[in-house]
């Protein structure tokens, strides 16, 4: 280990801290590991605290600190994370990575059309939102390594985001990362691809040449991930994620356009990859770029929201519509939907729990929509029992690509209670 | 000190600060027979016949009520944290070189850290009420005279009387008062909304003192406290700050996980079916339990369904129901903030109450268990649904019990709580401390799930397959470890030392609170 500082730190500290925790290393010539651990959670998990930082310092190979922790009840991926980032401001050459073990309800992948109606953006550097974020049932998180994340601190949004892909249970919700503007973000991908990221979010993208050189990077280090898992660098070597993510469950990338020339390009960008899913606006930014305000009416963006759900059809993949970033107003957030759903979008990002519901609500079939949806299921059940090529409802023919859509439809009823199970009975 | 099992499993002395103790027998197993306690007879000739029973000032009073070392006396909290008269009394002791009192309150607040210097030096003996903040930690580090003794709101009452606590002064304050005594608490500068609290104590004490900032010509009405009770009247200038008596917990919390659980309240007593016309409700003060009364409002709005009575801790929400015509009454124990007070002025149909109507083991009934549904806090719930409200999971005294043991005797009572805070598990193996049996405690809503006490397959069977995310509780806890890094370890404390004693109901002992051990903060290999 090559020593450039004798001194660092990591974390939050204050008296507003919560959930959260600051470290502190000074290295010393002698006497060992010194803890000085002021913890709100002592009685509890002081022992345990203690000893996870005396099995991370010989695993990093740290003799003689003295060490300083300020616990406001910080979870252990919080405290694991933090105290890496302390140990790897001291060592940036360090190459080891202590990984916790990998939570085994976090395997799952997800499908390249899963429906994405909601997606809550989390902070990358504020963990303590981390671990009931898919309590809100969002249909897919982002951990947030971009803008959400100071300049200074996106050393810490990596280890903590790492951390949590491997220890939080996000009950089901598509695990996805958005990370820095390419080619900064190249440096992101090794935090997340080997931890079952099921989407990456490229913010302010541009062109196709950008998502190759994602995809390279990405396919890259799948291929690095060693077959077994007990060869994997690591200081706990129970993950089962060997066979399961070798070559790696699929892993697919939302493309944000966020200017002028990334609307203009939204086709190119779209068909980059065939792991594309989705294309995402992303507003404020591009209203900047177009040098205009964002309005509650949309006028200016309008061009662009057509374009990029335009693009999104043409290659036959998700639209997605930009943020709704007045958590106060759920009217006016449900009235955004209702707007985003009529010009072809099929999600909306939320940067709030309480906005979720009201997306699905807003994203859910009108009556109307459910019994036509019901029709074409019956009339193509109907002609499938029938052995029939072809589906008609009254007069009229019925192509796949609407089947496909009722059943969505269909499904979206099920999911918001609109319709019973048991429909077809009734 | 001699400890025994009581039915509850936890170890309890038989004696404390020299009072013969009845250990826990069961929820209901325990009646005391006998006479009920009784004041000394008073004769209204030996009273000012004008009824002016003004004198110069607190010192005055107490000394008039014949104030003697070893007495008890009793305050109460209505203007909760904005409290100024407990703390002026006990100056008033201290200089008048009384000591070992047993203070008496019916509950305690930040505001009377103000007192740690009067237990440190012997002016206060030991408290019977709450400890909290500071109070708390000086009682659990094991630092008070006497061994502290928590009741819940009834069992105050109750033990006024079957006889357990006699008290020798009661000193009510009282935001409107005439010199005869007469009082009320909702008018005047400092007005709090009721002085429920102070009826018991008005009725059995040996000498009763009213503290008032408002005094008006006789007759004060309406009055909450009666005058012919009350031996002494003292004016000053104020009671305190009644803007304090809106506690941190009166806001709706804005955390989304809360405000997710709150949701959860209100969907299930919708689908269990306890939400339908002419119901009743009791919601406690806290976030979360104000929340829900705003989602069950919706829900009552969409559906047309019309309450008959609320319980409080009335607020604003509460208030705005009863404008809004959603129930008939609030039957109010505790005004919690100051719409709660103005509506409490104003409106006939928003009922001040007090612990003898709402609470009393020894009353012919009570009201709580009239109640639908109760919906409450708790700091720890155990595996086996009890609860704890009074002792953090350091094992520091945190809160007093206030009604809520009183309140478990609802017909479905809930408890709206998160899974943990912090890295605090809330769902445990084994509460800290028990405060309440968990045969009374029917369903714990958390943020990870519903957990229906397997007694209640009434409650089962009736939210089956409604979508709502019924789980075991040893399934919520389960996962809560999983997250918090493996179940808490236990604090380490002196089991042979019991600082504080919580009391059920019916008076009988059901758990200990033992002396913390101080823990060492710095740790080396």
């Amino acid at each position: 280990m090559i020593k450039k500082l004798n001194k660092s730190s990591a974390g939050k500290r204050g008296d507003s801290v919560r959930s959260d925790c600051y470290f502190e290393i000074e290295l010393k010539n002698s006497g060992g590991i010194k803890i000085d651990l002021k913890s709100k959670v002592n009685v509890m998990y002081g022992e345990s605290i203690k000893q996870m930082i005396l099995d991370m310092s010989k695993f990093f190979g740290l003799k003689d600190a003295k060490i300083l922790l300020e616990d406001n009840g910080a979870l252990p991926f919080i405290l694991a994370a933090r105290f890496e980032l302390a140990i790897k401001r001291l060592f940036p050459d360090l190459k080891k990575e202590y990984l916790l073990p990998f939570h085994e309800k976090n395997l799952y992948s997800t499908k390249k059309d899963q429906l994405r109606r909601s997606r809550l953006y989390l902070p990358g550097n504020e963990p303590k939102f981390f671990v009931n974020a898919g309590l809100h049932s969002p249909d897919g998180i982002i951990l947030d390594l971009e803008d959400s994340v100071a300049p200074s601190e996106k050393d810490a949004a990596q280890l903590l985001v790492r951390n949590a892909l491997r220890s939080v249970d996000f009950y089901g919700a598509e695990r996805m990362v958005r990370i820095n503007q390419l080619p900064k973000g190249i440096d992101d991908l090794k935090f997340i691809v080997p931890n079952n990221v099921n989407v990456i979010l490229v913010p302010k993208c541009e062109s196709a040449e950008q998502i190759h050189q994602l995809e390279k990077e990405v396919e890259r280090l799948k291929k690095s991930l060693s077959p077994t898992p007990s060869l994997r660098e690591g200081a706990l070597q129970s993950s089962p994620l060997g066979g399961e993510l070798k070559g790696g469950s699929d892993i697919y990338f939302m493309p944000i356009i966020e200017s002028a020339l990334g609307v203009i390009k939204a086709f190119e960008i779209a068909t980059a990859s065939k792991n594309i899913c989705a294309l995402a606006i992303g507003l404020e930014d591009y209203t900047a770029d177009i040098g205009t305000q964002r309005t509650n009416e949309g006028r200016e963006s309008l061009f662009a929201r057509q374009m990029l759900v335009n693009a999104a059809k043409a290659a036959g993949i998700q639209a997605i519509d930009t943020v709704f970033s007045d958590v106060a107003d759920m009217e006016a957030l449900r009235q955004s939907v209702i707007e985003a759903k009529s010009l072809g979008f099929e999600g909306k990002g939320c940067i709030h729990p309480r906005q979720i519901k009201v997306v699905h609500e807003a994203f859910a079939p009108t009556a109307e929509e459910i019994e036509k949806a019901k029709k074409i299921v019956q009339a193509f059940e109907e002609a499938e029992k029938k052995g029939l090529g072809v589906v008609s409802l009254g007069s009229k023919m019925i192509d796949p690509p609407v089947v496909k859509r009722a059943l969505n439809t269909i499904n979206l009823a099920l999911m918001n209670n609109l319709i019973s199970k048991d429909w077809r009975k009734q | 000190m001699k400890l025994v099992k009581n039915a509850a499993g936890r170890f309890v002395p038989t004696e404390v600060n020299g009072e013969t103790q009845i250990p826990f027998k069961g929820v209901d197993k325990y009646k005391p027979k006998g006479v009920k306690a009784k004041p000394p007879i008073r004769s209204c000739i030996d009273y000012p016949s004008d009824g002016n029973k003004v004198v110069k000032d607190l010192k005055t009073a107490l000394k008039k009520a014949g104030l003697k070392d070893g007495m008890t006396i009793s305050t109460h909290h209505h203007l909760r944290n904005g409290d100024a008269v407990t703390n002026m009394l006990f100056d008033a002791i201290k200089e008048m070189g009384i000591k070992n009192i047993r203070w008496f309150p019916s509950a305690s607040f930040p505001v009377h850290s103000h007192l740690v210097k009067y237990l440190e030096d012997g002016t206060i003996h030991h408290i019977e009420g709450s400890m909290n903040g500071p109070l708390g930690k000086f009682t659990s580090e094991g630092k008070m005279k006497g061994v502290g003794v928590l009741r819940s709101h009834g069992g105050r009452y109750q033990s006024l009387q079957d006889g357990e606590v006699h008290v020798d002064i009661a000193v009510i304050l009282a935001p409107t008062a005439d010199p005869f005594g007469n009082a009320t608490g909702d008018r005047g500068k400092s007005a709090c909304g009721l002085i429920g609290f102070a009826l018991g104590d008005s009725e059995y004490a040996d000498r009763v003192i009213i503290v008032t900032d408002n005094l008006i010509p006789f007759p004060c009405v309406p009055w909450q406290i009666q005058g012919g009770n009350v031996d002494f009247v003292v004016e000053v200038e104020s009671l305190g700050d009644p803007k304090k008596i809106v506690s941190g917990t009166t806001e709706v919390t804005k955390s989304p996980d809360r405000l997710l659980i709150a949701e959860y309240v209100a969907d299930f007593i919708e689908t269990a079916g306890i939400m339908k016309d002419g119901f009743s409700l009791q919601a406690g003060a806290g976030g979360t339990n104000l929340a829900f009364v705003l989602f069950l409002k919706e829900k009552m709005k969409a559906k047309g369904v019309k309450a008959r009575f609320m319980r409080g801790g009335s607020t604003k929400y509460l208030v705005e129901m009863l404008e809004e015509g959603l129930t008939d009454y609030i039957l109010d124990g505790q005004t919690f903030d100051l719409e709660g007070v103005r509506s409490m002025r104003e409106n006939a149909n928003h009922v001040n109450t007090s612990p003898f109507t709402s609470y009393n083991f020894h009353g012919k009934g009570n009201f709580a268990s009239i109640v639908d549904t109760a919906v409450l806090g708790a700091t720890e719930v155990d595996v086996k649904f009890n609860a704890n409200v009074v002792t953090h999971s350091d094992g520091y005294l945190l809160h007093g019990i206030g009604g809520w043991q009183n309140c478990l005797y609802s017909k479905c009572t809930i408890l709206a709580i998160p899974s943990f805070r912090d890295r605090i598990p809330v769902i445990v193996e084994d509460v800290t401390t028990i405060c309440g049996p968990g045969e009374l405690i029917d369903v714990i809503i958390t943020e990870r799930g519903i957990a229906i006490n397997p007694r209640r397959k009434d409650l089962l069977k009736a939210v089956k397959g409604s979508g709502l995310p019924i789980k075991d509780i040893k399934q919520i806890k389960k996962e809560v470890d999983e997250i918090c890094g493996g179940a808490p370890a236990k604090p380490k404390v002196n089991k042979e030392k019991v600082v504080a004693i919580v009391k059920w109901v019916d008076g009988t002992v059901l758990d200990s609170v033992f002396c913390v051990e101080s823990t060492s903060k710095v740790a080396s290999t």
